[in-house]
């Protein structure tokens, strides 16, 4: 038997796929329990990740907040790492490795860490430091807790709102930005210069997908509401099918093929070339966080923010937006519980530092009396969205044990839609649904249907 | 074989027991030997195969997010995957559609390229070269290449179509065209396949040509008759690997639909959140299992999803050599 015969070896590599799973170790259970005492004499070492690009501009003003917290705290060192994203993290926690403190981007994986005591339970430090969750508004205490147990603290909020270009707004004779999606749709055409497949300025793209476009950034100005109870309400609340119409139309109206060659020559989002900075899209819906970069890639763009517009009948609503932010917690397994918590309560509470943060990253202050202190030195653009974050309307979406597959799952349903491939809404908004709900069982129960 | 033959003629024909304990003593050492050898080898694959195989069925049985202990679930993955799973034809109709279309181009593509070079008299260590070197690229960077180059808006291929008056077609952006374009990546890139080709080709004995060029046998003729039955174990390895790693493609599927789409999208805001862009038109099935697995927090799932493209991946293999036995000749090989 020739085992270098191309046969055999055929066979061997068509056993590799089996790899792709490899070294998927055990987990455990859920750790928490009682808070640790810290003690201000014992010198500590303790390790903090964060998904923060080493050596750019976020991770400095990061770190400087750190260092106060080092110089409060003499016995405390902080070791910071950054460039860590969560899978790094998640893999980390399952070898047993994880960090004492770990920052991640993606509140939607709240519920897989609250649930599965990945993140310990933080009720027992926040019972004994008295801290007042009642500071963070309700969308914030949303995405930082699953099922009753917070196993996060929330470190800043992104808002979204409408950015819109005063020079373009100008040149068409308009002074505000729309309030109303109807008023949104006579913009975007207004300022809509060239056609077809020649398109020079787009007055507003609305395709879900499209840079900030993402459908849990829609769903507060729509009032859509993802679940009701345990069920994806994609169908069952008539906002989605209202928004995928109003969205259709107005891509219909540049026309699909069009709006995707425009798109594709748009230019990176998060660089100097971003459509909105260059001036080739009027308005855009956006976190706060483009003040930033229009302050440091494009200085001289003239240009206003606003909450993004509601539908026409239901304009009381005017303000609401999306909100999410960055969680912060303590993997299981760290050796520096009561040192870690103190860096979380000080990073995540405490004003001056809340607010140094906010100023260095330009991201909305978590806490109330942060996003009220006379320090914050964020600019007229700003103000909306501290406005939107304080609305009572504004929403976040509900962290899930499938992380964002619902969402995911309704953005691939809203793609196929956006291009004419759907020919019933309703029925496609059923089975994606159906999907969601499959999903999350799958995830959470493991007893599948 | 030759060890006992020779043990045979040696050994008288009643051996006495001392004899015996000798030569398994003896046969042990060899064994020992052998086995000292093959260590290396043996721990690798029991660690770095044989565990995570059997581990990847068990797992397949659970509900298992990654973060806490598996849990037993019985056959739930097995009917999430046949039943509720809408995800999953699309994803199989994806990477058969790269199975049936882009594998056989790709080896066509390639057999072709080898035999010009082969009857290329001038700069054939250039044209060698050229070939091949689209392998040494690395398959992120050809992907981000492929997209640039596509890019319907600012691409170079666009922007020269349209000096000539043509309208170039969305690439990546179209659902119609995403795995076309990914063909056109994966034809781009078959130098090793292509130079296994060329030295299967040059193998093939001149005298078989001669003798069939006295026969008057035209080139056609020579093709079909000599040179595809003397290379066709050379096809059929093209053909199994090419289909192996059409099941198990991920790569420049990851890349091409993430970089293409741009934008955010999703929930997290990052950029895996794109993963099938266009319309799902490049979710492959090792696409959907990673996204099942590690975004989705269902690694019990996506266990049974990979346990699917084992058993799958053999039985396409099995059935390919199978059949292979009519076509594929074996020069001087003892079956």
């Amino acid at each position: 038997m020739n085992w270098m015969r191309p046969r055999y070896l055929a066979i061997a590599i068509a056993l590799i796929p089996a790899l792709a799973l490899g070294a998927c170790g055990g987990g455990g259970d859920n750790g928490g329990g009682e808070a640790q005492k810290f003690d201000p004499n014992k010198e500590v070492t303790i390790t903090v990740w964060s998904g923060f690009t080493p050596g750019e501009r976020e991770i400095g003003a990061f770190d400087s907040v750190i260092k106060d917290f080092e110089k409060l705290h003499p016995n405390v060192h902080v070791n910071s790492v950054a460039g860590i994203n969560d899978d790094k993290i998640v893999a980390a926690i399952r070898a047993g490795n994880a960090p004492d403190v770990a920052l991640s981007f993606s509140s939607d994986n709240t519920g897989a860490f609250c649930s599965s005591g990945a993140w310990i339970d933080l009720q027992p430090y926040i019972d004994r430091d008295q801290v007042d969750i009642n500071e963070f508004p309700q969308a914030v205490r949303s995405y930082t807790e699953y099922n009753g147990t917070r196993c996060a603290m929330p470190l800043l909020a992104d808002v979204y709102g409408l950015y819109y270009n005063n020079d373009l707004f100008k040149q068409d004779g308009l002074t505000e930005p729309p309030k109303t999606i109807s008023q949104l749709d006579a913009y975007a055409k207004k300022l809509t210069q060239g056609s077809g497949d020649s398109l020079d300025v787009v007055g507003f793209d609305p395709t879900i997908g499209f840079y900030e476009n993402a459908a849990a950034h829609y769903a507060p100005p729509w009032d859509a509401q993802w679940f009701d109870g345990d069920n994806a309400a994609f169908a069952s609340d008539p906002a989605w099918a209202d928004m995928l119409t109003w969205d259709k139309n107005l891509i219909d109206w540049y026309g699909y093929d069009s709006l995707t060659r425009w798109e594709a020559g748009a230019g990176e989002e998060f660089s100097a070339s971003n459509a909105f900075e260059t001036g080739k899209v009027a308005m855009i819906m956006d976190g706060e966080y483009r003040t930033a970069f229009i302050k440091d890639e494009h200085p001289e763009l003239n240009y206003g923010t606003a909450p993004m517009p509601v539908p026409d009948d239901q304009q009381d609503r005017y303000g609401a937006g999306y909100i999410t932010g960055s969680i912060m917690g303590i993997p299981k397994g760290s050796s520096n519980e009561a040192a870690a918590w103190e860096l979380i309560k000080y990073m995540t509470t405490d004003t001056g530092a809340l607010v140094k943060l906010a100023n260095g990253l330009a991201n909305v202050p978590t806490t109330a009396a942060s996003a009220k202190s006379p320090d914050l030195t964020l600019g007229p653009e700003f103000e909306p969205f501290l406005d939107i974050f304080n609305s009572p309307n504004s929403e976040t979406n509900p962290p899930k044990a499938s992380g964002a597959a619902y969402q995911e799952i309704f953005e691939s349903f809203a793609s196929k839609w956006q291009a004419g491939r759907v020919d019933d809404l309703q029925a496609g908004l059923e089975a994606a649904a159906n999907q969601a709900d499959a999903q999350e069982q799958n995830a959470s129960g493991g007893q599948a249907p | 074989m030759s060890t006992a033959v020779a043990g045979a003629i040696e050994a008288p024909a009643t051996p006495t027991p001392e004899r015996r304990r000798a030569r398994r003593k003896a046969a042990w050492r060899r064994r020992r030997f052998v086995l000292l050898l093959m260590s290396p080898w043996l721990v690798g694959f029991t660690i770095f195969f044989g565990y995570p195989l059997i581990y990847s069925v068990y797992l397949s049985f659970t509900h298992y997010d990654l973060l806490s202990a598996p849990r037993w679930v019985g056959l739930a993955n097995y009917r999430f995957l046949f039943g509720a799973d809408q995800q999953v034809w699309p994803a199989v109709y994806n990477t058969l559609w790269m199975i049936v279309i882009a594998v056989p181009l790709q080896v066509l593509f390639a057999f072709s390229i080898a035999v010009m070079i082969t009857r290329a008299r001038l700069g054939v260590g250039f044209f060698r070269t050229v070939f091949y070197l689209p392998t040494m690229a690395p398959a992120v960077a050809a992907t981000l290449g492929f997209v640039f180059l596509l890019n319907p808006a600012t691409g170079p291929v666009n922007t020269i179509l349209e000096a000539l008056g043509i309208q170039g077609p969305l690439w990546f952006q179209s659902p119609s065209l995403s795995k076309p374009s990914l063909t056109l990546l994966g034809i781009w890139g078959v130098g090793n396949t292509m130079i296994i080709f060329l030295a299967a080709l040059l193998d093939v004995p001149k005298h078989l040509y001669e003798s069939a060029e006295l026969d008057g046998a035209a080139w056609w003729q020579r093709m079909r008759w000599v040179t595809l039955p003397t290379i066709s174990p050379v096809i059929l390895f093209a053909v199994v690997i090419g289909v192996i790693e059409g099941l198990q493609y991920f790569t420049e599927g990851y890349v091409a639909s993430t970089v293409a789409a741009g934008g955010a999208g999703g929930g997290a805001g990052d950029a895996a959140n794109n993963l099938g862009y266009p319309q799902d038109s490049t979710l492959f099935y090792p696409l959907l299992l990673y996204q099942q697995g590690f975004r989705y927090f269902s690694m019990g799932y996506a266990s049974a999803m990979a346990v699917m493209l084992l058993v799958v991946s053999l039985a396409v293999t099995v059935i390919i050599l199978r059949r292979s036995d009519r076509f594929v000749h074996y020069a001087g090989a003892v079956r």
